[in-house]
């Protein structure tokens, strides 16, 4: 039989590894969208789980005692930015100009480190005055939340650098600016749960 | 511009320019502030829709023109969307298991 499955796969892969799916979309975009929708769901749970219970401080300090609003500003505003270089590492690759996007794909990942770094002193810190994990319902919700943003935030760094290689080496496969555009469109979420956890978790006095 | 890229079909350039996305970022900053102001600045009875308002201006203006959102086909607005709107969901039915039973 002439018509197999293979013939099918093939027929639906338009150009260089790029498979698209019968509804014409990219099955990589769409499959990491859907990924997107599915992580929305879980740090949906963990701002629930801490909006819930931030009040629960039991013996140790409150939010509003440990909290250091000027530094986390300085690591969202920092955060932000990554988000612009991201996109302009996308536009470069999307132009094919691959100096432009190793740089700042380098950028990108230099401000996510300096993001992760803010984290682990602030963490540090709260810890000093006397805020530990187990401490109360506050601070657990509050390390599980934060601590799996930043999570996020040090697999994006290492992708990030990971295609920076791949990049330099020829070693993409199928498309290089859908590639990128897909390491983006992780950033960009990561970027935009910290624009919530701002707001409801630092700004908003529990 | 680098010659010995790989050929790809996708470089058909879409979203914004350079100039855009730093004028998106630039917006994106100057909200920022705002909101950060409102720990310093007593805004009375504004202050929690105003960051909420600011919050939401935030969030979709990086979905929208970062993530390409708005101009990329809509089936992967559904896709995020619904995830989004199931979480909202899931933060309701919490709150409201708490208040009723907690």
């Amino acid at each position: 039989m002439w018509f197999t499955l293979d013939n099918l796969a093939t027929a639906h892969e338009t150009h260089e590894g790029a498979a698209h799916s019968s509804t014409g979309l990219s099955n990589v975009k769409l499959g990491m969208w859907l990924f997107l929708g599915t992580e929305c769901l879980l740090f949906g749970g963990l701002i629930s789980t801490y909006m819930l219970y931030r009040g629960r401080v039991g013996t140790g300090p409150r939010p509003s005692q440990v909290f250091d609003i000027p530094f986390t500003s300085v690591s969202s505003f920092v955060l932000l930015m990554s988000s612009l270089t991201m996109v302009l590492a996308v536009s470069a690759a999307h132009k094919r100009d691959d100096r432009s996007t190793n740089l700042w794909l380098v950028i990108t990942a230099l401000l996510g480190a300096t993001f992760v770094g803010g984290q682990v002193y602030e963490f540090t810190a709260f810890y000093n005055e006397g805020m530990g994990f187990s401490t109360s319902l506050f601070s657990s919700s509050f390390f599980v939340l934060t601590g799996f943003h930043g999570v996020h935030v040090t697999v994006g760094i290492i992708m990030l650098l990971a295609l920076r290689g791949m990049l330099k080496n020829n070693k993409v496969p199928g498309s290089r600016a859908e590639t990128v555009e897909m390491i983006g469109l992780y950033w960009h979420f990561v970027d935009i749960v910290w624009i919530i956890i701002f707001t409801l978790i630092y700004l908003i006095p529990a | 511009m680098n010659t010995t890229a790989t050929t790809d079909s996708h470089a058909t350039e879409h979203g914004l320019s350079t100039a855009g996305y730093v004028r998106i970022a630039l917006i994106l900053a100057a909200i920022t502030g705002l909101e950060v102001s409102t720990y310093y600045v007593d805004f009375g009875r504004l202050f929690l829709p105003a960051l909420l308002i600011m919050m939401a201006i935030k969030f979709v203006m990086v979905v929208s023109y970062f993530m390409h959102l708005k101009f990329d086909n809509k089936v992967f607005s559904w896709l995020f969307y619904t995830g989004l709107f199931l979480a909202v969901g899931v933060y309701c039915a919490a709150l409201a298991t708490f208040k009723f039973f907690g």
